[in-house]
């Protein structure tokens, strides 16, 4: 680790707040809190991948059971998920168009009867099979037909900047590259979890979720109640990563329709498998890129064509697609660029939010196909990277500014250094021409095949354009209680990334406090304000801003008697602009960049990638917490490694191949080595004490630093990820 | 009652409830509010679960209730009461090493099986002691690293 420039205090390590208990085990997450009375509850699905439900044939249930389904769902409610749009129902009415789309809700009180139950119901519904859509191509071709609408096609956005059509009819050359990612599963720890009661009357979902207000709004909306009429209260959540955006809103609604016959708790917990099998994944992506370069060589028009396989139901299908596509052009400015992006409809679970949030696959494709750019064109991969950097001033592909100062020179010379890339890639290069074990002949020499790789990157912060203020509309209040303490009420909840202890820091800070004193606890929506979803690495760039500006109104007041409140609404800092209708302007407030290098080892028999070591350096602003955000770039990091090259969901029928935590392995402890970090400091004036987000950008450039590090060992162009063992020895065999 | 069967929890004697069939988390958590035990797969993979049984790290989501019959079982909530529970519970704490927490109980008690054979163990043994845990969140590297700073606790070798 290295600190190039002074820390500011804020940034220095202290205890989090809710380390100690959660280190005694004495954390009570959503299953280990008492509800007297509890029934227990579980989803009926359908057993098949598309089709219709000719008979449902339901077996007599015994005392005490009830089978809940979309008959249940009151007038005034609507049998949807809401989301962006309404299209998810919370039962199907008949259609079928993902494996283990949920039927009906089987409540009682015996989790085995339950258990043989739901096995009866699902076996006693009688379908009629239709072909399945299971790929972007098949989508795209609407085998079986369509979907979604006629064509399959969720949505269809296009960016221009300059004239790409101009330009590319006047290049002297053209290259072209298609690349490709598959499914992630999240597999946060804690599996999706919920106990959904009436309390005084009112519907009440207690929920391990990052997003209460999105629950509540699912909620209301299926039962037609006003908003304020469902209680969602957070519990202590074991991981999210996107996987607890919006599937709890898919759970709680199932739950709410029950709560209508009976008062419960009825508690619903996925078991493992089911999670596995049914939840939400990363959307797989299929990234096509055409350049056109002029005479001198250079590269002057950009033609990316990017496809989203968004699954059964839209969900956030379009937004994650825009960043897709936000990212598809990198750290880089290209005068000319057009950027086609669809996310399209198959019959796989509906895809949706996962840590990056679109940008891992617009930014692998991109890395990937400037190396195969600089390959071509016969330049250096890090000359050719350099010499199309984004700079302050700069314009962005869509249209907007680079507004902040860009240490992106200064921090791969940091990465380059601390790695001795140039000295290792020139190492590697050497080696594979002297035993040609590299390129044509990969399995000739059983010595390792070694390989780095280099990777840059951006993530904005927040939402995209101007949804933070179109949207969200964030508020937060800061409460001077009677006993002098200042308790914070927002919706942001803590899933593992340290919010608890970041915001904290950030009131106390501003009122010279300790951090200890500030109080945070109350995750009730009927409590706190809407300050939006705990996602796009927001909470602390966007709403850790608002709560220092509310605490700077608090200032000087905590020794006033009684009780009151200040509060703070967002409001778009003015330099901005973004056109939502032609995607344009500044697509983010502001960005988090880094730069990850990543040394490899592949075995020449069995192809399997020992990783050596990984380099990281990112600039987010400034980090309120090290420890924290050290925490978030290893943390990223392995799981990234992971995306890149262990981590495989199949669904070649239909059904995903990996059903336990057996076949779809998530690192372990014994996989990777240490992560090597480097900060640097580069303060955000809209951000509190000059933070970025910073969640996501450690997720985004493993993968093609890895798939690059592979890709030098192997001698073989990598195209996609996973790089698994059975990839690479294809690529090695291929002609 | 006959057939009753007896064993050791947490430093206690006690028979076992309803029926020995019953997985041993669902005996440990419901019957016993031992709700360290976490459930993260209920099919032996994550390690959210694990318990000590004669000292020996097992998921307690497989095993039937009737398995620890005569056998000494201990979880988190003895484990932290005692000296070098604490210095695991410290060095998790300090040093970066939670998050969401939630395969963090399983994690305190690999840690205290490993320390007990191993008081000294390198950043190796140490990889090698959680490797049964499931993270998704730390990476595991603050974890290692917190373990490897922890002092040698003399002549607490239970
Ligand atoms: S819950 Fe027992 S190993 Fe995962
Ligand atoms: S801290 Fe979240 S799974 Fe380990």
């Amino acid at each position: 680790m290295s600190h190039p420039v002074e820390q500011h205090p804020v940034t220095k390590t202290v205890e989090r707040v809710d380390a100690r208990e959660k280190a005694r085990g004495e954390t009570r997450y959503l299953a280990d809190i008492p509800f007297p009375g509890r029934l227990f509850a579980r989803v009926v699905r359908a057993r098949i991948v598309r089709g219709e439900v000719v008979a449902r044939n339901t077996p007599s249930l015994p005392e005490g059971y009830i089978l809940v389904t979309a008959d249940d769902i009151p007038a005034g409610g609507k049998n949807c998920v809401r989301m962006i749009e309404d299209d998810w129902p919370v039962f199907s009415e008949g259609t079928v168009r993902y494996y283990g789309e949920p039927l009906a809700l089987l409540v009682g009180p015996d989790r085995a009867t339950l258990a043989h139950l739901t096995e009866q119901c699902e076996r006693a519904v009688e379908f009629r099979q239709q072909e399945a859509a299971l790929t972007i191509e098949d989508a795209l071709l609407c085998r079986g037909g369509a979907i979604h609408g006629t064509d399959n096609v969720y949505c269809d956005y296009q960016v221009v900047k300059g004239d790409p059509d101009g330009a590319m009819a006047g290049a002297a050359r053209t290259i072209e590259g298609e690349y490709r990612t598959g499914f992630q599963e999240h597999v946060y720890i804690e599996p999706q979890s919920l106990v959904g009661t009436r309390e005084e009357g009112r519907v009440t979902i207690y929920i391990s979720t990052q997003c209460p207000f999105y629950v509540r709004k699912a909620v209301a909306t299926a039962l037609g109640l006003p908003q304020e009429e469902v209680v969602i209260i957070q519990t202590p959540t074991g991981g999210g990563f996107g996987g607890k955006e919006h599937y709890p809103d898919v759970l709680a609604t199932t739950v709410a329709v029950a709560l209508t016959r009976i008062d419960g708790p009825i508690e619903l917990i996925l078991d493992r498998m089911e999670d596995l099998e049914v939840t939400s994944k990363r959307h797989p992506s299929r990234v096509r890129y055409k350049a056109g370069l002029d005479e001198a060589g250079r590269i002057s028009a950009f033609d990316v064509d990017i496809a989203f396989d968004g699954g059964a139901y839209e969900s956030s299908s379009r937004v994650v697609l825009q960043r897709g596509m936000f990212s598809s052009n990198s750290v880089y400015e290209f005068p000319h660029v057009r950027v086609r992006g669809r996310a399209v409809a198959t019959n796989s679970a509906p895809s949706d939010a996962f840590r990056g949030f679109g940008a891992p696959q617009g930014l692998f494709a991109a890395e990937m196909f400037l190396s195969r750019l600089a390959r071509e064109i016969g330049v250096d991969d890090l000359d050719l990277r350099k010499d199309y950097l984004l700079q302050q001033g700069s314009t962005t592909m869509t249209g907007g500014r680079i507004h902040e100062e860009v240490k992106l020179p200064e921090m791969l010379e940091h990465v380059l250094r601390v790695s001795d890339y140039r000295r290792k890639r020139e190492a590697y290069a050497a080696a594979a021409r002297d035993n040609g074990a590299n390129g044509t002949d990969g399995a000739a020499s059983a010595k390792p095949l070694g390989g780095i790789g280099l990777a840059l990157f951006k993530h904005g912060s927040a939402f995209t354009g101007s949804g933070e203020q179109e949207i969200i509309k964030a508020r937060v209040r800061i409460r001077k209680r009677a006993d002098g303490r200042p308790e914070l009420l927002v919706s942001n909840v803590e899933i593992g990334q340290g919010v608890l202890t970041t915001f904290c820091k950030i009131v106390a800070q501003v009122l010279e406090i300790p951090y200890t004193d500030v109080v945070y606890d109350d995750h009730n929506t009927s409590h706190v304000p809407d300050s939006g979803p705990t996602c796009a690495s927001r909470s602390v760039a966007v709403v850790g801003y608002l709560l220092q500006e509310a605490a700077k109104k608090l200032k000087g007041r905590l020794h006033e008697p009684g009780e009151f409140e200040v509060e703070q609404v967002y409001k778009h800092p003015e330099h901005l602009r973004w056109d939502a209708g032609t995607l344009s302007g500044d697509a983010y407030p502001s960005y988090s960049w880094g730069v990850n290098c990543i040394e490899v080892a592949v075995d020449p028999l069995t192809w399997e990638v020992d990783v050596r070591g990984v380099w990281t350096a990112y600039e987010l602003g400034r980090a309120i917490d090290e420890e924290i955000v050290r925490g978030q770039i290893i943390g990223g990091a392995i799981q990234a490694l992971g995306y890149a090259g262990l981590e495989k969901m199949e669904n070649p029928e239909g059904r995903f191949l990996q059903r336990t935590m057996a076949d779809y392995c998530i690192p372990t402890s014994l996989d990777y080595p240490g992560v090597d970090y480097a900060l640097f400091d580069n303060p955000y004036p809209w951000g509190p004490f000059g933070a970025k987000g910073g969640g996501e950008v450690v997720f985004d450039g493993i993968g093609p630093a890895y798939a690059a590090a592979v890709q030098q060992a192997i001698g073989r162009e990598v195209t996609r990820l996973p790089v698994t063992p059975e990839y690479i020895s294809e690529l090695v065999h291929e002609k | 009652m006959k057939n009753e069967i007896r064993f050791s929890l947490n430093g206690k004697e006690e028979t076992l409830p309803g029926d020995p069939r019953r997985r041993l988390i669902d005996v440990l958590r419901e019957d016993f509010g031992l709700t360290s035990i976490k459930e993260g797969c209920g099919e032996g993979e994550c390690g959210a679960c694990s318990i000590l049984v004669d000292g020996r790290v097992i998921d307690s989501c497989i095993l039937p209730a009737g398995a620890v019959e005569d056998r000494t079982v201990e979880t988190l909530e003895s484990i932290r009461e005692t000296e070098r529970g604490e210095k695991i519970v410290q060095a998790l704490t300090r040093g970066g090493g939670v998050q969401c927490g939630f395969c963090i109980p399983g994690m305190a008690v690999s840690i205290e099986s490993l320390l007990r054979t191993n008081p000294r163990p390198d950043e190796h043994a140490i990889r090698e002691g959680i490797s049964g845990n499931l993270c998704r969140c730390t990476g595991y590297q603050q974890i290692v690293e917190g373990v490897a700073a922890i002092e040698h606790v003399e002549g607490d070798n239970s």
